[in-house]
């Protein structure tokens, strides 16, 4: 099998691999249409302008948002994101696109299978699905059989890799492939612990066993849910680091830099779930307090990539003559409305940074626990800046993919700025209501006009004037998109990933080694989580039957 | 590999504010024994009903100024619906699940813990304010969950 590649890793990608990526990034659109519309409808009924039917309550309402756009939208746009970089950047003639279609398919069917089953009522148990509720078995094997397919996505990947190997022995992965290999090692090693849950709960929901270790469910599941807040992240990265300086026409700030922050992002997200469970009684504080200074170290890689970014605009500016803050951020292209969106994207992330510590700090976690600032939090965080990057690289990605030019470019831009108003009015009406102490996952704050409950309602409103700002921003993009797929006129969109800098030397061996990164994710999360789960297994631990409550 | 002088500074400045913070709350968690809810007591969620103190939930007066509040939380209600609490004094709260995952928190008073069914979460506060609070499940429950409150009177 031959092999090229230019110095860029930049080639072009053959029509039946572009459908492929497509496949992914359609069905992931279809999910945040429809997850979105519940969003709005859900601020709605909060801030008691609507009333929800009671065949389609607001809890199955919101189960679906939570699934449809935390774990659907997300995860079809990083699958199809990574298979794009690993495509485009190690050629290969008569690349077999099987089982990238294997694993289009069993992630569609899960996808399919727990969207059933939400929407006709079998599975209220929201994106969490704690344990004792019980959801019908059938919404457990779907959202396995996602897992699973995204497992057979990362499969591809190595096996992209591999051919890369043979053909180039010694050169270092491109970049953007090496961001997605590292992105899918810290996936498949978070998704181990949901789905050893999943071998629990299945049997449970099926009543072959007859209770379940609600405390175990939860620690498994968060040992799984924090990497999954990195890994929407990883997918927002690889664009930053990538694509927005091949917008700026400068090179990578540095390959190595960048490399070393990815493998520092797959070991430290791993050891840290428990501060999702700062609260939960049978955990000892001393586990916790471990947690919490691995889930601050995170802070290296992540000011690295604000440093890199800052970099980057800078080189940019330069390049035109420009210095000084001012003169730096006027001379960025905002006209473009994918990099307008990127750096909006990175605005609504430094808020989410700012509430990220708050968050980790398991002092002051009880102030804000299951308020509405944790809800503020993540749409500051996926729902800004990961969902907005995404959409504003669609405008290139989806364009290059399909060979017709985007439909609007002006409606485009008009669409990326409406989503950073709406998310900027909606996150911070909804952590105001979490620092007046309102409850998140509650269809009704009024609490029968009890004193506290007063201060709610009008912050349920401006959440709910962001809702419309922000829906009306989906709906500019939706009709973009289908104008452009449908009647957009044909000519190509070249997409290129930014080159590394031609004097760079090639990052240190260790740097890329995954396999040992590997080695040392697991050994953190043994150190991590060893206390916790000795001292569960020493208790005594009632297993509970469980019940649908819905 | 190389660093760029500007980044290795920023990476310090950026570490030594994390080891601050992280040092702030070990001093909070070893000198105030501030620390967030972790008692580990497990109890079987099926005998809850028939085993004191749960047996007769509400307040125990456990020195002159210290009390204790047991709790039992169920699909979609809190057990006692009220309590009164002298102004003043310190209460240890003891809450356990018969059912579901539930959460217990008071929003006037910072009061906030899960209740995991099968373990007894404890929480403690000093009522320093008269007036009648809010006590509201803010763990998704089901589907009457925002309307599993209660009060708790503090005179
Ligand atoms: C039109 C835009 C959106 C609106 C109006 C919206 C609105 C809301 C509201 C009101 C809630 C909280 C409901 C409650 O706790 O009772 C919520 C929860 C949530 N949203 Fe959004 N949202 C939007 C977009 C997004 C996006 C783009 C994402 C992620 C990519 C997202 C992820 C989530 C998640 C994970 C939850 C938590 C669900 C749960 O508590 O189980 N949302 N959203
Ligand atoms: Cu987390
Ligand atoms: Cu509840």
């Amino acid at each position: 099998m031959k092999m090229a590649i230019d110095t860029s890793g930049n080639h072009t990608t053959t029509p039946a691999e572009n459908r492929l990526v497509l496949s992914h990034l359609y069905v992931a659109f279809g999910a945040l249409f429809i997850g979105t519309t519940f969003g709005l409808f859900q601020t709605l009924t909060r801030a008691n302008l609507m009333q929800l039917p009671p065949w389609f309550d607001y809890y199955r309402m919101l189960t679906a948002h939570g699934v449809l756009l935390a774990l659907v939208f997300t995860t079809f746009f990083i699958t199809g994101l990574a298979t794009f970089s690993v495509y485009k950047t190690i050629a290969r003639e008569r690349r077999s696109l099987n089982v990238g279609w294997i694993a289009w398919i069993v992630m569609l069917a899960g996808t399919l299978m727990a969207a059933f089953e939400i929407l006709t009522g079998g599975a209220s148990v929201l994106y969490t699905f704690y344990a004792p509720l019980k959801a019908s078995p059938w919404f457990y094997i779907g959202a396995t059989l996602l897992i699973v397919g995204t497992w057979i996505v990362f499969l591809d990947i190595l096996l992209n890799l591999k051919a890369f190997r043979k053909a180039n022995p010694g050169t270092a992965i491109p970049l953007p492939a090496f961001m997605a290999a590292a992105t899918f090692v810290m996936w498949f090693l978070a998704t181990l612990g949901v789905a050893v849950e999943m071998l629990l709960l299945i049997p449970w929901a099926f009543g072959w066993t007859s209770g379940i270790d609600v405390l175990l469910t939860r620690m498994l599941f968060w040992y799984f849910g924090h990497p999954l807040v990195y890994f929407w992240i990883l997918g927002a990265y690889i664009i930053w680091y990538a694509v927005v300086p091949a917008l700026l026409k400068v090179p990578v700030f540095s390959d190595a830099l960048t490399r070393l922050a990815f493998v520092l992002f797959l070991v430290l997200s791993l050891p840290i779930g428990l501060h999702h469970e700062f609260v939960d009684p049978g955990i000892a504080a001393r586990w916790k307090l471990l947690q919490t200074f691995l889930t601050l170290m995170v802070v290296v890689p992540s000011l690295m990539t604000a440093f890199a970014i800052f970099a980057t605009f800078e080189e940019s500016a330069a390049a035109k003559g420009q210095r000084g803050f001012v003169n730096i951020v006027r001379s960025l292209p905002w006209s473009d409305p994918v990099f307008a969106g990127c750096a909006l994207a990175m605005i609504l992330f430094i808020f989410g940074g700012f509430g990220g510590i708050v968050n980790a700090s398991y002092a002051m976690d009880i102030l804000v626990h299951n308020t509405m600032w944790i809800v503020g939090h993540f749409h500051v965080t996926v729902g800004g800046p990961v969902a907005l990057t995404f959409l504003a690289v669609s405008y290139l990605l989806v364009p290059a993919l399909t060979g017709r030019k985007l439909w609007s470019r002006s409606l485009a831009l008009v669409q990326v700025w409406l989503w950073f108003v709406g998310m900027s009015i909606m996150s911070i009406a909804m952590h105001t209501q979490g620092l007046l102490g309102a409850p998140r996952r509650s269809a009704d704050i009024a609490y029968a006009g009890a004193a506290v409950a007063a201060q709610w309602h009008p912050w349920a409103l401006v959440t709910a004037a962001g809702g419309v700002v922000l829906l009306t921003s989906v709906v500019a993009f939706a009709i973009n998109l289908f104008a452009t797929i449908f009647a957009g006129e044909e000519g190509e969109t070249p997409f290129v990933f930014a080159a590394a800098r031609p004097d760079e030397p090639p990052a240190p061996k260790w740097v890329g080694n995954l396999g040992m990164w590997t080695v040392v994710a697991v050994l953190l999360v043994v150190v991590a989580y060893g206390g916790a789960f000795y001292d569960h297994f020493r208790d005594h631990v009632y297993l509970v039957p469980g019940l649908r409550t819905w | 590999m190389n660093i760029h002088r500007a980044e290795t500074f920023f990476i310090r400045v950026a570490a030594a504010t994390m080891l601050a913070f992280f040092a702030i709350l070990v001093y909070l968690a070893v000198a105030d024994r501030f620390v967030p809810p972790s008692h580990q007591q497990t109890i079987d969620p099926a005998t809850v009903t028939s085993t004191a103190p749960f047996d007769h939930p509400g307040l125990v007066r456990t020195g002159p100024n210290t009390y204790d509040a047991y709790y039992v939380a169920r699909v979609f209600s809190w057990s006692p619906q009220n309590l009164t609490i002298p102004l003043g004094s310190t209460v240890t709260f003891y809450v356990t699940s018969l059912d579901v995952v539930h959460g217990f928190t008071i929003p006037d008073e910072d009061v906030n813990v899960e209740v995991v069914p099968g373990w007894v979460s404890t929480v403690k506060r000093t009522f320093r304010k008269p007036g009648k609070l809010l006590l509201l499940c803010n763990q998704y429950c089901g589907i009457d969950h925002s309307a599993m409150y209660a009060s708790v009177t503090v005179k």
